[in-house]
């Protein structure tokens, strides 16, 4: 992959249709939007990096973070017009894992790494307490149709673990025969090959897929759209092989087999798209079609949704590295403004990621009781009567 | 005496430290476009939000004598944004406010840094019944800049050059003043740059930022048709462009027309395809002007010198998308992320020579080309594109793109033609053929308006 990214990174040619969403009515890329300087778009990090191949640009932190700070949203692949436009997010990660093999990389990136490798997950918190969360929840064993893979987010963020409860409880109601891990389960690797450390994440994949082979795991659904993506895309290369779904993909399933029933519920929601289930895997039904199944239930679209919708900037590890952090411009503040001016009063995410980002900067643009983040589950919950 | 850090200092204070950079990396990608003029880096990249930012950042420059170099998206391909002599770059992209639309006057008001993109999405949403002259540049282009350097749209065949359709200008001067340009100096009103009073606008439309920075424009909107299709048709001889052409014009029927011409793929060698779009409010109104449109062409089509090609449902989106993405795709076809073309603006009646010579100097230093010309005022002239295609990562193929590109603006200058958004070389070229009293008058006009040289130099610089 490296070797591609040399040879073809030259072809981009900064005509910056990667900064739009289709209706060119806003800047799309996160970054972009956030620091305004032409270096934190896709053409000025494709530049810069050909810049750096060349020599013609010396490694710098400010260099790394340019490539850092990109979430990996794929709004710039969707929008480029020229035929190489799939292969832009493999040449960044390839940049990305040069400079990690050189041991180039922003300090913030290196600590995610070392909370990864120690920890098994970039939180730095106890591989003992991985499962506090689950209060009883079944472990997998031989025969259950699902694994439940939790992830990092859903077994110690405090909104991510709201999550992996809600979705455990809907599933035990809809009688679905699963379990997880517990303490077994290992960081799922997404952001790990997004940020470009290879090693780590193919260990990550070997140690997983072992312990599912170990299992008899045939099936498994994720609670973030981070796992599904990684295990979609990347796991079969390694050996993966196992049947991966989205949450959101399972519970639709349920409702039109009416194994889930539900009641009135007369909120107005906004629907975020979550870029690892969207543009990474063109999965933007699913959620909406479990929203407007619930009776009473009002769905409206922000400006930018499906392939257009403006990523909350926490992709790539930001939600815990928060590179594009502290200012009004920052992504996530930018989302939830949005969401609030459709007139919604319930933001409605599938990925733990983007609950933690959108749910902070409601807080921080003052929208505290005017609107509420919920993840799909919890709507669900709320609704099942 | 002046430093680098105290100038520094001072555009902290002006815009906040997030909007200021004298990093390496901002310095190396602004001090290069996608064309092929040789780079240079700023001293300092900025990007200031309100006219009263930029009114400070000027008049620190003008005192301090630093080069100011105002950019929009930096999609000329000439270097016309280059810092040649280093100093300050101010991105204007952070002014984007579109600050007032009248319906019933027709025009728009823009900040200095709204993207042509972001405008056309503003007036589908908001005033679906009106709508600007789009140009193919990528969206990200500024309506700013592409006034300044006289660009061509969609409308341009109708009206004229977009730099005609501007309606009023704010600009601060290199002194530091900032001064209303047209009616809004002395109305509230934006609907004329210039007439009935002394049309001031020309000192600043296609100066290249070297006599003031922009931030606000005025700009005429047209009406916006319910419906818009394209007529294609394909002739084979060069010699018969102009005449058709001409008919299209004398319709008075048809939005916009313009030609396309490369020997790849195979199928499209030896061919022009004549593009005539026309608009309506109803279907009956689209169909009177396709029969218009068939009437006056019908003479060449019934000697067999002109053929009409049905647009296929996979064609057409494509061909009806404003921008056209197309136009951007030209840069990979040699698999290597560059174009740059020379687009001078000449009589209608060059069209077979310009092709000629396209064809030869494409032959003579091995490069791919392609052509687009648009028809520009009524048939008053078109902008004939002498267009290259090459690989950044190949320096011998850039090396002949260029002597390709410098050819055919020296013979299109020989031909009668002038040069449209000239690099330096060209301006020189155009400088040394101009009438002296011209360039004399230009020389008092930016040493007045400029005493000490410091907006984007290098630049039209009468010696």
């Amino acid at each position: 992959m490296q070797q591609k990214y040399v040879s073809q990174i030259h072809r981009c040619f900064r005509c910056g249709y990667c900064k739009f969403p289709t209706d060119y009515s806003s800047f799309n890329c996160p970054p972009y939007r956030r620091f305004r300087f032409d270096t934190y778009s896709t053409g000025g990090r494709l530049w810069l990096i050909y810049a750096w191949l060349k020599g013609e640009v010396e490694w710098s932190e400010h260099l790394a973070e340019i490539l850092f700070t990109c979430t990996m949203c794929k709004n710039c692949a969707e929008q480029c017009p020229m035929k190489f436009a799939p292969d832009i997010v493999d040449w960044i990660v390839g940049a990305r894992s040069d400079m990690v093999e050189k041991g180039k990389i922003p300090p913030r990136v290196a600590r995610f790494f070392e909370a990864v490798h120690g920890y098994g997950n970039p939180l730095k918190l106890l591989r003992s307490d991985r499962a506090a969360w689950a209060n009883g929840t079944k472990l997998y064993s031989a025969g259950d149709e699902y694994l439940l893979y939790v992830g990092c987010l859903g077994s110690y963020d405090e909104h991510g673990q709201k999550m992996a409860k809600g979705i455990v409880d809907i599933l035990n109601k809809a009688g679905v025969s699963f379990g997880i891990l517990g303490n077994d389960e290992e960081c799922c690797g997404n952001e790990i090959y997004m940020l470009g450390e290879m090693g780590l994440f193919q260990n990550l994949v070997e140690k997983n897929s072992q312990k599912f082979k170990e299992l008899g795991v045939k099936k498994v659904v994720t609670l973030c759209p981070h796992g599904y993506n990684v295990m979609k895309n990347n796991y079969p290369a390694l050996g993966g092989s196992f049947e991966v779904c989205h949450y959101t993909q399972l519970l639709a399933d349920l409702i039109k087999k009416k194994r889930i029933k539900l009641s009135r519920n007369k909120a107005k929601v906004t629907y975020h798209d979550p870029c690892f289930l969207g543009r990474h895997n063109n999965i933007y039904d699913e959620p909406r079609q479990i929203l407007q199944s619930i009776p009473g239930l009002k769905l409206v679209e922000m400006e930018r949704n499906r392939r257009d919708a403006f990523c909350c900037g926490g992709g790539s590890g930001n939600f815990i590295m928060d590179l594009l952090a502290g200012d009004e411009d920052s992504p996530a503040r930018v989302r939830v403004r949005e969401a609030y001016a459709t007139g919604a009063d319930t933001l409605a995410v599938a990925c733990p990621s983007c609950m933690t980002m959108l749910t902070d900067a409601v807080k921080t643009e003052d929208l505290d009781g005017k609107l509420t983040v919920k993840d799909v589950s919890q709507i669900i919950k709320e609704s099942s009567s | 005496m002046v430093t680098m850090s105290t100038v520094y200092e001072s555009l902290v204070k002006i815009v906040g430290k997030d909007h200021v950079s004298n990093r390496k990396e901002e310095q190396y990608f602004y001090a290069r476009d996608g064309g092929l003029m040789p780079a240079h880096e700023p001293d300092y990249v900025v990007l200031p939000r309100t006219t009263e930012e930029v009114k400070q950042i000027v008049t620190l420059a003008n005192k301090e004598k630093v080069p100011v170099v105002p950019i929009g998206a930096g999609l000329a391909l000439t270097g016309l944004v280059i810092p040649h002599k280093g100093g300050i770059l101010l991105d204007m992209k952070m002014m984007d406010r579109i600050v007032e639309v009248n319906e019933k006057a027709r025009y728009v008001i823009v900040e200095g840094g709204t993207t042509q993109g972001a405008l056309k999405s503003y007036l589908q949403k908001n005033h679906p019944d009106l709508r600007h002259s789009i140009p193919d540049a990528p969206p990200v282009a500024t309506v700013v800049a592409n006034a300044v350097i006289h660009g061509q749209g969609r409308l341009s065949h109708q009206h004229g050059f977009n730099s005609d359709m501007v309606s009023g200008l704010e600009v601060v001067l290199p002194t530091g003043e900032v001064c209303l340009i047209g009616s809004c100096s002395v109305s509230p009103y934006w609907f004329s740059k210039g007439p009935p009073l002394p049309d001031l606008s020309g000192l600043f439309l296609g100066w290249f930022g070297t006599t003031g920075i922009i931030t606000k424009l005025g700009l005429k909107l047209y009406p916006c048709k319910k419906m818009r299709d394209i007529m294609l048709f394909i002739a084979d001889r060069a010699e018969l462009i102009p005449d058709i052409m001409l008919k299209l014009s004398h319709t008075e029927m048809v939005e916009d027309v313009t030609i396309s011409a490369q020997p790849l793929p195979l199928r499209y060698k030896g061919t022009f395809w004549i593009m005539a779009y026309i608009t309506g409010d109803s279907e009956d109104e689209l169909e009177f002007k396709r029969k218009m449109v068939w009437d006056a062409l019908w003479v060449h089509y019934e000697k067999r010198d002109l053929g009409f090609l049905s647009v296929s449902p996979d064609m057409k989106p494509p061909l009806m998308s404003m921008p056209s993405k197309d136009t951007t795709r030209f840069a990979d076809v040699a698999k290597g992320g560059g174009f740059q073309y020379a687009g001078p603006i000449t009589p209608i009646e060059k069209f077979p020579t310009f092709m000629q010579k396209l064809e030869e100097v494409a032959k003579k230093y091995n490069v791919f080309y392609s052509s687009a010309t648009r028809l520009i005022g009524s048939g008053h002239c078109m902008m004939f594109s002498f267009s290259f295609s090459f690989n950044r990562a190949n320096p011998d193929e850039m090396a002949r793109a260029k002597q390709a590109l410098d050819e055919c603006s020296k013979f299109a200058l020989k031909e009668g033609g002038v040069l449209w958004k000239a690099d330096l070389d060209e301006q020189k070229m155009l400088m040394q053929k101009m009438d002296p009293n011209t360039l004399s008058l230009m020389k008092k006009i930016k040493l007045l308006l400029d005493p000490n040289g410091i907006m984007n130099p290098g630049n039209w610089e009468v010696q």
